[in-house]
């Protein structure tokens, strides 16, 4: 990835939140992303996020399970070594049924869980940059992306007026990088940033 | 923004509801002197038909009663935007349950040993099986059972419906809404023991199961309220919509929606996971005795009725109910439902036919005939119900949580 500026805004009160964040789409700046202590619904809706489509890959995964189960017992029972099992037939299909059914839900369940760990940049020794750690804690952090365009001052005065209670830039890898928490951030090298 | 507080039954409203039982009533007549008069094979398509029929839908709107005492129970708030449709098809209890009171006790009473063979005591006397189920499957117990069940279902829905409308004009302070949430819990707990001791178990045992006697599945019952619980469901969105596209129910929007639709997907699973069990155990093991049921119905006439239902209740719901959008959608809401109250029509079909006659399947205008009457009955009665008494519970303390409801 990059490393790019952000103008980081920070906000005591979802209900301030809400309103800047419309404000802030309207006066067309690009948000980032925005930090919050808890869920909150109607966020995404707000900041204009896309509907995920983390449950269409469930799906695929699902079908995924469906078919290993299905090819891989009918090869293993039909094709490569056909048993008589009380007089059923060999492709038993209803006695199949419960575990095409637990691989379905097998396969779906952890390739959603790997794929949002992945779309999240999520995963064991590895870390993402934290434009602000009370973000966890009681504090709503919005980060507004800046380009070559952007008036820093201007949108820093801008967030303020919007109901900030802390405003500050930070230049910031975007992307994951092998590493852990306990360790201090790599260096930022500021004669990279990149005003895309 | 005025809100349209009651119902006003439009004049096709009324004109479709009569002609539907006008045509019901037709074709009991017309059966009657066909089928009904003639000798036992015919006598079983009719009292078959009328069974099958009557129970489906007694059991249909008697699960719309079950949902929103379920959800009364479980403290739910999401419903309260249209509990009152829930409540107008819940009215159709007394009335149908006493149409099936009567066909049930004329069937029992009228010694009509070729749909209940148990009645036969001769035979019982001679046969091991029915002997030892003597205590269970007995006219006396039939009768007294079935009274107790439907006049509880008649009077305790009473009940709940009268709880929900002395709030119209009494608005509550928050003490007085504690004592009502309170009240309101008992008596849906009330209903819902009575629900599980009747179509949670004796119930479907007793009215359908034991059409063929000899045989028994424990899962049955279950299975008979998964079917019947999906077509109420898919009964209240069939109404709302219908409302909805009228102009009422203001307060009801996409979310409340979609978790009907969560419904009907949820409980299709269910069904086929209940379906399924009972049907793999018995496939699996394929003892003689317990075979004997799906033998017509698997390899035999109903082959193409096994799979319908199989496609129509399982594989339709699943595949299309699975996005979100479908299920937030006026038009495949509207389709998938009636769908449903088709599909599970037809497993009651095949449930009560394929003991009955087993060597064909007898369906035709007849059996549509009578389901056209009900039908015509639960859209009147429901309709009557609706225009006189205000759409939305408005006093109830949990109505702000259903209006702000946000998923």
């Amino acid at each position: 990835m990059a490393i790019k500026r952000f103008v980081v805004g920070s906000f005591d009160d979802e209900a301030v939140l809400f309103p800047a964040v419309k404000k802030v789409r309207m006066a067309g700046y690009k948000i980032h992303d925005v930090y919050t202590p808890m869920p909150i619904h109607g966020l995404d809706h707000a900041m204009g996020l896309r509907e995920t489509s983390l449950h269409t890959a469930g799906f695929i995964y699902g079908i995924t399970g469906t078919a290993t189960a299905l090819s891989g017992m009918s090869y293993a029972l039909v094709y490569d070594w056909p048993l008589n099992f009380g007089g059923k037939p060999h492709f038993a299909l209803p006695a199949w049924i419960p575990i095409t059914f637990e691989l379905t839900v097998l396969f779906a369940s952890v390739g959603m869980v790997l794929t949002f760990c992945y779309l999240c940049q999520m995963a064991p020794f590895v870390r993402k940059h934290h434009f602000s750690l009370r973000s966890t804690d009681d504090l709503f952090v919005m980060v507004v992306e800046c380009t070559a365009k952007t008036n820093e001052a201007e949108l820093q005065a801008f967030l303020k007026s919007a109901g900030a209670s802390d405003v500050h830039t930070q230049d910031a890898e975007t992307g994951w990088w092998l590493g852990t928490y306990s360790k201090n951030l790599p260096p930022v090298d500021k004669t990279k940033t990149i005003l895309a | 923004m005025s809100i349209k507080e009651r119902f006003e039954i439009p004049s096709g409203f009324r004109m479709w509801s009569l002609g539907l039982m006008v045509a019901g009533i037709l074709s009991l007549i017309i059966g009657y002197f066909v089928y009904g008069t003639g000798d036992e094979a015919h006598q079983i398509r009719f009292w078959a038909a009328l069974l099958q029929n009557s129970v489906y839908f007694l059991l249909v709107v008697n699960a719309a009663m079950f949902f929103f005492c379920a959800v009364t129970l479980a403290m739910g708030g999401f419903q309260m935007a249209f509990r009152r449709v829930t409540e107008a098809i819940s009215a159709s209890v007394p009335v149908i349950g006493g149409i099936t009171f009567v066909i049930l006790v004329s069937l029992v009473a009228g010694h009509k040993h070729f749909i209940y063979e148990w009645l036969d005591k001769e035979m019982v006397a001679k046969d091991p099986i029915l002997n030892g189920k003597k205590g269970f499957l007995n006219p006396t117990f039939f009768i007294i059972w079935t009274t107790l069940t439907i006049g509880l279902w008649t009077v305790l829905g009473m009940k709940m419906r009268s709880l929900s409308r002395e709030l119209d004009n009494h608005p509550l302070t928050v003490e007085e809404g504690k004592k009502y949430i309170f009240k309101n819990t008992v008596w849906a707990s009330l209903y819902i023991v009575w629900f599980a001791l009747t179509v949670a178990s004796t119930v479907p045992w007793l009215w359908l199961m034991s059409i063929s006697a000899h045989w028994f599945s424990t899962m049955y019952s279950w299975y008979t309220f998964a079917s019947t619980f999906v077509a109420g469901i898919a009964l209240i969105t069939v109404f709302v919509i219908y409302l909805k596209n009228k102009g009422y129910l203001e307060y009801v929007n996409r979310e409340h929606l979609h978790d009907l639709g969560k419904f009907q997907f949820a409980f299709s699973i269910f069904w086929t996971y209940l379906w399924f069990s009972q049907f793999m155990l018995i496939w699996y093991a394929n003892i003689p005795e317990e075979t004997t049921y799906f033998r017509p119905r698997f390899e035999g006439a109903y082959t193409g009725v096994f799979y319908l239902n199989l496609i129509i209740n399982f594989l339709a719901p699943l595949l299309i109910y699975m996005r979100r959008s479908s299920k937030r959608n006026y038009a495949t809401l509207t389709i998938m439902s009636v769908a449903l109250l088709f599909g599970h029509w037809l497993d009651f079909y095949q449930m009560v036919f394929g003991s009955l006659v087993p060597d064909h399947v007898p369906m035709n205008l007849f059996d549509f005939g009578i389901a056209a009457g009900f039908v015509g009955l639960i859209i009147y009665q429901t309709g009557n119900v609706l225009a006189k008494f205000p759409l939305e519970a408005k006093n109830h303390p949990f109505f702000k949580e259903s209006i702000i409801h946000y998923t």
